[in-house]
């Protein structure tokens, strides 16, 4: 089992997400950084869709009830075990009742815990993923979450891998145009493509920007939205849509971000600079 | 009746498909009908219907856009119209007492009617499920009176309970869970609009029909009772 001991703002268990329940009205959800997440679990062998632990700006602490191994990727808020200093995607093994902790920022929003065989908690709708109204909506104090016994043969393969820390820096997202693109005139996509920041207004549905486009464009009737799909509302502020965004929404979609533009902008905090950059896909 | 649609590339693996932009019963059908004859292709992770849209998000990125939209084409094309099946007319109980009609009385005055009226005319047809979105279980009904069209509240509620039927300009509908919402409350149903002990959480999907069905605060009480019990079964009738 890992007890969890402090939970900090927002901490919660995530896999791919939910996927064949849109016509119910069930989001996506799932982990916001896939390209952490997904290493984390190769780096412990687990199976890409393993259950993990997403933990916002590290704030959460850990015990460990019994022997596995852990390995921690995403954002880089100087992970302990015992308080002392572990390093980023490498896999640990770690002793019953050890303690897992984190200190300063370095770089990045959200952090990923994957342990051996991924956490067991109940499936619902076939994903672990928390979502409000479908599972409990975060990781509380006590909280105690079932993992695998580690097999007598598991061998550590002490797996490290180096990140490119230009994915948790760059303010660049690749996206192609949405279905409303081709409604803005010349100076709003000019603007469009110049920096933004990100308010305060960030979390896992979805990121606010700051900055305003001078907007015209009516509401559109209701229509599908997903995961990275950037809306233009009527005061003119944009939003990204993030995991646990609705499946339906009434704004002017303008662009939709690649995979990788997702991940990146989930370890954004409020302030960075972000810019979209239009990717040629024909 | 066939309708000119267009396909456009939404993200690297979604297919986003759009009939003419109007709230209409022929074109709500014709999208259910068209999904569900693409169900049968492997490849497709999800789909989400919307008034006049059909999302088509695949597992892998889409490599030839032209092979996939022309597919999709194909099986539109094809789309018999005898696909229409298994649809429902549900019984949906509603109180509509002052307890629960935050906003009847409000209502009443700006229309310069009767809550007995609002009730009568919210309870005189039924509805047509158009789609479910915004949260689990939220059903986007089509078909409210002209005469119940009421903007939405200037200042939203920060709780609604769940349950509440509320009334937002032309849309009325029942909130599946407590949350904040801007929509003028008329009364309170007691069923479980998403029910996650069921086995299939929505009683009701796109394309069946609501009749609301007005009933006093008595018997609001002893159908919670039931619905908590598990004993309660929503009447409904076939299509």
């Amino acid at each position: 089992m890992i007890e969890v001991l402090h939970s900090g703002i927002y901490c919660s268990i995530q896999d791919q997400g939910r996927f064949g329940y849109a016509k119910m009205g069930i989001p996506q959800a799932g982990y916001m950084d896939t390209y952490a997440a997904k290493m984390a679990n190769a780096l412990l062998k687990n199976h890409e869709r393993a259950a993990l632990i997403e933990i916002t700006f590290g704030q959460g602490k850990f015990k460990f009830t019994s022997d596995t191994y852990i390995c921690i990727t995403g954002g880089d808020f100087s992970p302990k075990i015992n308080e002392k200093l572990i390093k980023m995607q490498s896999v640990y093994p770690i002793k019953k009742d050890s303690v897992l902790s984190f200190g300063k920022r370095v770089y990045g929003a959200r952090v990923y815990l994957s342990v051996y065989g991924g956490i067991q908690t109940e499936r619902i709708y076939s994903s672990r993923s928390y979502f409000k109204g479908i599972t409990q909506q975060k990781l509380v104090k006590g909280d105690m979450l079932p993992i695998l016994p580690i097999q007598e043969n598991t061998e550590n393969s002490f797996s490290r891998v180096r990140v490119s820390e230009k994915h948790f820096r760059t303010m660049y997202l690749p996206c192609i145009k949405g279905p409303e693109f081709s409604r803005l005139n010349k100076e709003q996509q000019r603007r469009l493509f110049s920096p933004f920041r990100v308010s305060d207004h960030n979390n896992r549905v979805g990121y606010r920007l700051k900055e305003c486009l001078e907007n015209n464009l009516p509401s559109i009737l209701t229509s599908a939205v997903m995961p990275g799909t950037v809306q233009l509302t009527p005061s003119g502020k944009c939003i990204i849509l993030l995991q646990d965004c609705q499946v339906t929404g009434g704004y002017p979609r303008i662009l939709q971000l690649s995979e990788i533009a997702i991940a990146r902008v989930s370890q954004k905090i409020t302030g960075d600079k972000i810019q979209f950059i239009l990717e040629d896909y024909s | 009746m066939k309708f000119q649609l267009t396909y456009k590339l939404f993200g690297r693996s979604a297919i986003l498909v759009e009939w003419p932009a109007n709230i209409s019963q022929d074109i709500i059908q014709d999208i259910i009908s068209f999904e569900r004859h693409i169900k049968e292709i492997d490849s497709i992770l999800d789909t989400i219907i919307a008034y006049n849209s059909l999302l088509i998000r695949y597992q892998n990125p889409i490599v030839d856009q032209e092979l996939t939209i022309r597919q999709l084409k194909n099986k539109y094309t094809a789309l018999s119209y005898l696909i229409k099946q298994d649809q429902f007319l549900w019984e949906i109980p509603v109180c509509y007492d002052a307890s629960f009609g935050l906003d009847l009385e409000e209502i009443a005055n700006k229309k310069k009617c009767s809550v007995a009226d609002i009730v009568r005319l919210h309870t005189k047809t039924d509805y047509l499920v158009y789609f479910i979105g915004f949260q689990p279980g939220f059903l986007y009904l089509g078909g409210l009176h002209q005469n119940l069209h009421v903007p939405r509240k200037s200042n939203p509620r920060v709780r609604v309970d769940k349950g509440s039927v509320g009334i937002g300009s032309a849309q009325t509908g029942i909130y599946p869970q407590n949350s904040s919402g801007g929509w003028n409350i008329i009364g309170k149903s007691p069923l479980n609009f998403f029910n996650m002990k069921a086995s299939n959480p929505c009683f009701a999907k796109p394309g069946d029909r609501i009749q609301f069905v007005s009933v006093d605060l008595h018997t609001f009480y002893q159908i919670e009772k039931e619905v908590a019990n598990q004993k309660f079964r929503i009447k409904n009738s076939e299509l």
